[in-house]
């Protein structure tokens, strides 16, 4: 299977320097935040690739590279063979790429606007897209859409503030799903929710993907979720890939310190009244991060190389791992 | 644990009322916590088990209003008390943290400053002892170098240190119950571990009594001794942890455990509770959640059950009626 997306060393710099005038003033030197740094993967046609990685480690930054909405400060990013720089044009073929990547955020409440009826909601990427032009057309597609998510075409006479949380998230992959796209990137789409709705939201994901054979990018804090979600799974920290690879290697026999430090942290519901491993310190700032892996003031296994030289992310048998104690080739 | 409660909570009901009505919140809620003793109280947004929270330290807002019920705190009655003696219990006898460190925390003053502040209030101590028991309690919660950070402001601490602020704070006069409502939801998944083992050392250490509210089934099964699952304002069940989590007696507590994605099981599809909780004005006669239950029977749509013996807890589910 070939990739369908592919990222290409993509770092995304942040100039978070204070006001020009404070600079010449206070002398405060020019800081740079490095949000995401030499992220590079594929996700193939059909597949779910999730993100992982706590608060801070850049996996919306990514997220947000992907769908267009920054650009990258080095690197690439090509959909389905378009480099996605084309975006910023205004000619067909980027509306045509634009078309076939959409998003779904965190959360239902800020990501619908009230004042609009969600017939509408939905119906704005059609309108946009041109795909239909008839209003009758318009309506019948409205109502497919709103059937794929379990609502009725009746609700699209509503607003927002008159539908659930877990109801909002299923208009918001409705509308998502109005412009026919290839590729979904899910920003934390159940946080907001609570774990009855949020597993009639995951259901209903899983099952258009089947049916309409999607790709999805999907990132997340929660292990379980991802878990129960991806087939692939990259962890993030720091703005670095430190782990990447099929669900069940990464979960099952996971190599990378930090890797198994989130495993770890995760609360065990059959380990009742047993106290989980808590994990020493914290993200470092990432305005300064600490010298070679990043990870290395919170690592039990740190070697003294671990804080001179930046581990490579090392291949082996489709998992990359970057770490100086654990090379993939002791596998 | 057999020691008389420290926190009594009897038949309590709060209500709002609208223009368009008296909505009941929370609906004869009933439970007791030991000292030492921690309870888990889930439920999904809107169970209300945040306004029984809140009324037990007397902070409901109005309009909402406790309507029937009592509450007692180590055998007094609490929940009658004129404003000024409440503010004398709440701090000293029960103490709060809530879900957002950032917002419970003054920006404008340093973390010493907030805490000798609350120490005076509660205990008769000078300026000196004051600030030697808060560099004490910021040690405690594990705050590194507590001495050179008590003059720092809560910006310039993490989210997690922030939180252990607010812990500190909670413990500063020593109080018999900590109500803690969802006091790891703000944090990433590292920092949670360490806040709970914190939360559950210090209160083993101190003998004192916590109601951690939270929608976290993960969070409970590792903290809390008893659990109690709470539904459109009732407890629909309510019994040791490990029974709850592995045997439970309600059908929403069944469901609510199928629907949590887990390692080990790898089901394609999740267990799913259709629908939705009803809201506040439209609750169903009967069992509030009849209209999502798959074993519903004729009696479930006609009268309320009560909290029924059901295995090793207690379910309020007519399928346990003798």
């Amino acid at each position: 299977m070939s990739a369908f997306v592919t990222l290409n060393n993509v770092s995304k710099i942040f100039d978070v320097s204070a006001p020009w005038l404070n600079r010449v003033i206070e002398r405060k030197p020019q800081s740079f935040l490095h949000a995401v740094s030499d992220v590079s993967f594929d996700i193939r046609k059909g597949e779910t690739l999730a993100l992982v990685g706590e608060s801070g480690c850049g996996k919306s930054t990514v997220a947000r590279l992907i769908v267009g909405l920054y650009q990258p400060t080095k690197g690439s990013i090509t959909i389905d063979g378009k480099d996605m720089r084309i975006v910023d044009d205004t000619g067909a073929s980027s509306q045509a790429l634009r078309r076939k990547v959409q998003m779904i955020f965190q959360d239902p409440y800020a990501s619908l606007n009230p004042r609009w009826r969600v017939a509408d909601i939905v119906a704005e990427p059609i309108r946009t897209h041109k795909l239909l032009t008839d209003n009758a057309a318009i309506n019948k597609r409205v109502a497919e859409l709103l059937g794929y998510v379990k609502l009725t075409a009746k609700d699209g006479e509503k607003f927002p503030h008159q539908f659930s949380g877990g109801q909002r998230q299923r208009i918001s992959i409705a509308r998502a799903l109005a412009s026919n796209p290839e590729f979904l990137i899910c920003d934390e789409p159940t946080s907001a929710l609570d774990v009855s709705v949020q597993a009639q939201v995951l259901n209903l994901m899983k099952d258009l993907q089947r049916e309409m054979g999607l790709t999805y990018l999907f990132i997340s804090h929660n292990l379980q979720v991802v878990h129960h979600i991806s087939d692939r799974v990259g962890v993030m920290y720091l703005g670095r890939i430190v782990e990447i690879g099929d669900k069940k290697e990464v979960f099952g026999n996971p190599q990378h310190p930090y890797t198994r430090m989130l495993l770890d942290a995760i609360p065990d519901l059959k380990m009742t009244g047993k106290a989980r491993t808590p994990v020493a310190g914290e993200v470092p700032n990432p305005l300064n991060p600490p010298t070679g892996c990043a990870f290395n003031p919170r690592c039990p296994q740190k070697l003294a190389v671990c804080e001179q030289a930046r581990p490579q992310l090392v291949t082996f048998k489709g998992r990359a791992v970057a770490c100086h104690a654990n090379a993939p080739t002791s596998l | 644990m057999s020691s008389a409660p420290v926190l009594e909570v009897k038949d309590l009901h709060i209500e709002f009322p609208t223009r368009r009505g008296i909505l009941k919140a929370v609906d004869g809620v009933s439970f007791s916590i030991a000292p030492g003793e921690v309870l888990g109280v889930v439920g999904e947004s809107g169970a209300g088990k945040s306004l029984t929270g809140a009324a037990i330290i007397g902070l409901l807002e109005p309009p909402g209003r406790i309507s029937s019920g009592s509450i007692y705190l180590d055998g007094r009655r609490i929940d009658n008390l004129p404003y000024e003696e409440m503010r004398k219990i709440r701090g000293r006898q029960i103490g709060a943290i809530f879900q957002d460190p950032l917002t419970s925390l003054n920006p404008l003053y340093t973390v010493g400053k907030q805490l000798t502040e609350t120490i005076q209030t509660h205990l008769d101590m000078n300026n000196e002892q004051a600030r030697e028991r808060a560099i004490k309690l910021l040690e405690e919660v594990g705050i590194p170098a507590a001495r050179e950070r008590i003059d720092a402001y809560p910006h310039q601490f993490s989210g997690g240190m922030r939180q252990r602020v607010v812990i500190a704070l909670a413990l500063a006069a020593e109080p018999k119950v900590i109500i803690a409502d969802e006091p790891t939801t703000a944090l990433d998944v590292s920092i949670q571990a360490q806040i709970i083992t914190l939360l559950k050392r210090l209160c083993r250490d101190h003998g004192t009594a916590v109601m951690l509210v939270t929608h976290d089934m993960g969070v409970i099964a590792e903290t809390a001794d008893r659990v109690a699952v709470m539904y459109a304002g009732r407890v629909a069940e309510i019994g040791p942890v490990s029974e709850v989590i592995h045997q439970p007696q309600h059908p929403y507590t069944m469901g609510l455990m199928g629907s949590i994605p887990e390692f080990d099981t790898h089901r394609d599809r999740l267990i799913q509770i259709d629908g939705a909780m009803p809201r506040l004005d439209a609750i169903p006669t009967g069992c509030a959640f009849n209209p999502r239950c798959v074993k519903v029977f004729d009696r479930c749509k006609a009268e309320k059950p009560p909290l029924l013996s059901a295995g090793k807890t207690e379910a309020a589910c007519w399928l346990h009626a003798k």
